[in-house]
């Protein structure tokens, strides 16, 4: 399969005051397209850091990232944000839901920024909730609903815009173990039948063996690479 | 219009603290249309077509110093003068001291010059034959219930009667209706006989308070006031000739600058609102933090959040400002009728309505910048890690 990911060299520091800390340093990847990755490793291991440099809400230090052959680390703040919008989709530990909107306003929110009529984008959010499973809960509010219908809410979110590659933060870690399941048993299935790129950061290894391929992260460098 | 779902959902994501910020602005745009109303009122005062055509001639020392009758036939002489009348300050009170009306002393030709003022024939007839007669404001006799035929007693606040005491009879033999805006201040008086009040006070021989003059051609207006100044030069009543507008405007600057007393409430009121909606708008983008970071994550680019938040502050200023100044444009005529004619402030206008929206607009611009600077300026890793 084609490479969709390419990392080359990549290295990222952040300054705290005085203080330099090198969070990722010599990391080298090349992730296939219609891949599902999991990234592990202890807390401060740089998973985030390198998720978020790939999904384009972070710069690198140093180093190269390619993504679909769009070297994004070049792009500025507002081309970022188009590729982002038509590239990627998110998805966090906390779903992060707009809480004043209803499922279906939320999962509309990333096609605002589509040329879309508005009773398209009301469409394509009524199908990207029936693909979750949540279709009878349009209308209600994130307070209305549990952890992981809400996360549910969220990867609908994700997918409204036919994104190439979703990153996950944590997806079930806020989540019940029957909740979790059903979560990385819908992002399987997106890889699966859908084709979308997954890449998930996670403590859990039960979240893990939903992944085809597994990475370890330690101390800022890729330690180890097992195949599912 | 497609985002608009998303900042309305934002504004009102926080329904109390809105609410009371709303009533706050709707409270502060109703009393800045109950406040433009006196500012415009008191503006207004003798501006009107007819007003342009007419000249005040009044003393260059003071207000209250007169001037003698005799100067009447020396101005009607002024080349371009068409027609001189000339009146006196009477000031009565009616019943009670606190009940003041602007009555006033004038000659027999003085309704001549201010066409803007309807008197039945019948009433004009009565006037000139009947030397205690009075012409009163049609909203005063509405408030007092006055009609044609009744005594009225007046007490003057200055001057005495030939008893020596303060307290004057009148007949009132007409009702004063306005015709335009123009004519609005004549509901709202009294006009009795200059003659009357002349020969009967001992306070004043001879004298007037102003002389009116009506001009042929009102581009001539300057050189006829300064010929009309030029016959009193030298003399111990020199005289300062006005417009009407400027000699109304002298008028009411020697009670109080409505114009500075208006401008320094709102003033105040505005830059409490604006701490008030600030303090608002702050909090509610610092409370959204992790939300904007989201949007900011899915493609909202810093400059659709910076206009997000904007337009969420415009838009916070925009519907307690127009519900304030719909109040105040359906209160003002109902204040003004339930005053009895006391109060005669006029409605809402297109000007206030201009300036109201655009100190919405303004506002909202200058509260909402600093907190949409924050959300623009958000760092998305930051702002999802909660740092």
């Amino acid at each position: 399969m084609a490479t969709l990911i390419d990392i080359h060299d990549l290295a990222k520091t952040y300054v705290r005051g005085r203080q330099k800390i090198e969070v990722l340093h010599n990391i080298n990847l090349a992730v296939a397209a219609g891949e599902f990755l999991a990234l592990m490793g202890p807390s401060g291991s740089g998973k985030t850091t390198l998720l978020n440099l790939i999904g384009g809400l972070d710069a690198p230090t140093a180093g190269s990232i390619s993504v679909g052959g769009q070297r994004i680390d070049r792009l500025g703040g507002g081309a970022l944000a188009k590729w982002r919008a038509s590239t990627v989709g998110f998805v966090f530990q906390f779903y992060n839901l707009m809480p004043m909107l209803t499922a279906q306003r939320n999962v509309e929110l990333p096609l605002l920024l589509t040329r879309l009529s508005s009773a398209q984008r009301r469409k394509n959010a009524s199908i990207a909730l029936q693909l979750v499973g949540l279709a009878d809960r349009a209308g209600h509010k994130p307070g209305e609903l549990s952890g992981g219908q809400q996360q549910r809410v969220a990867i609908a979110r994700a997918i409204v815009s036919d994104p190439t590659l979703l990153v996950c933060d944590e997806p079930t870690g806020d989540l019940d173990r029957q909740s979790a399941a059903e979560v990385l048993g819908l992002l399987q299935q997106l890889n699966r039948e859908h084709g979308k790129t997954v890449v998930v950061v996670t403590h859990d290894p039960k979240a893990a063996e939903y992944a085809r391929q597994t990475l370890h992260l330690d101390k800022g460098t890729l330690v180890e690479q097992a195949a599912a | 219009m497609k985002y608009l779902p998303l900042i309305w959902a934002a504004l009102f994501r926080r329904k109390t603290r809105t609410i009371l910020t709303v009533l706050s602005i709707i409270a502060a745009f109703l009393l800045f249309g109950m406040l433009d109303a006196v500012r415009t009122s008191f503006d207004q005062a003798g501006k009107s077509a007819n007003g342009a055509e007419r000249l005040q001639t009044g003393s260059k020392l003071s207000f209250i110093q007169t001037l003698p009758q005799s100067l009447e036939a020396a101005i009607g002489r002024v080349p371009g003068v068409k027609a001189v009348a000339y009146a006196n300050w009477f000031g009565g009170a009616y019943q009670d001291p606190h009940n003041q009306i602007f009555s006033f002393a004038v000659s027999p030709n003085y309704l001549d010059l201010y066409p803007e003022v309807e008197v039945g024939a019948a009433a004009r007839k009565s006037f000139a034959e009947t030397r205690t007669g009075v012409l009163v404001g049609a909203q005063l006799a509405r408030k007092y219930h006055w009609k044609v035929g009744d005594k009225l007693p007046l007490q003057s606040t200055i001057f005495p009667n030939h008893d020596g005491s303060k307290n004057w009879s009148f007949d009132i033999v007409g009702i004063m209706r306005p015709r335009d805006t123009g004519g609005r201040m004549f509901g709202q008086i009294i006009l009795m006989h200059w003659k009357y009040f002349d020969d009967s006070t001992p306070y004043n021989s001879g004298t007037v308070g102003w002389y009116v003059s009506r001009v042929a051609d009102v581009n001539q207006s300057d050189r006829i006031a300064k010929a009309i100044d030029a016959i009193s030069a030298n003399s111990d009543h020199e005289t300062r000739t006005q417009t009407e507008q400027a000699a109304t405007a002298n008028w009411i600057k020697q009670f109080a600058d409505i114009g500075l007393i208006v401008g320094s409430i709102m003033g105040a009121v505005f830059f409490t609102l604006m701490l008030l909606a600030g303090n608002t708008m702050m909090q509610a983008v610092r409370e959204r933090t992790s939300e904007l970071a989201v949007l900011k994550t899915i493609g909202f680019s810093n400059r659709s959040v910076l206009l997000m938040v904007l337009a969420e502050s415009v838009l916070l200023l925009l519907i307690g400002g127009l519900v304030g100044l719909g109040l105040a444009t359906v209160l003002l005529p109902v204040v003004s009728a339930g005053s009895g004619g006391a109060l005669n402030l006029p409605p809402v206008d297109a000007g206030s309505w201009l300036l109201g929206v655009a100190l919405m607009l303004g506002i909202g611009v200058l509260v909402g910048t600093l907190p949409a600077l924050r959300a623009m300026r958000l760092n998305i890793v930051d702002a999802l890690a909660g740092r």
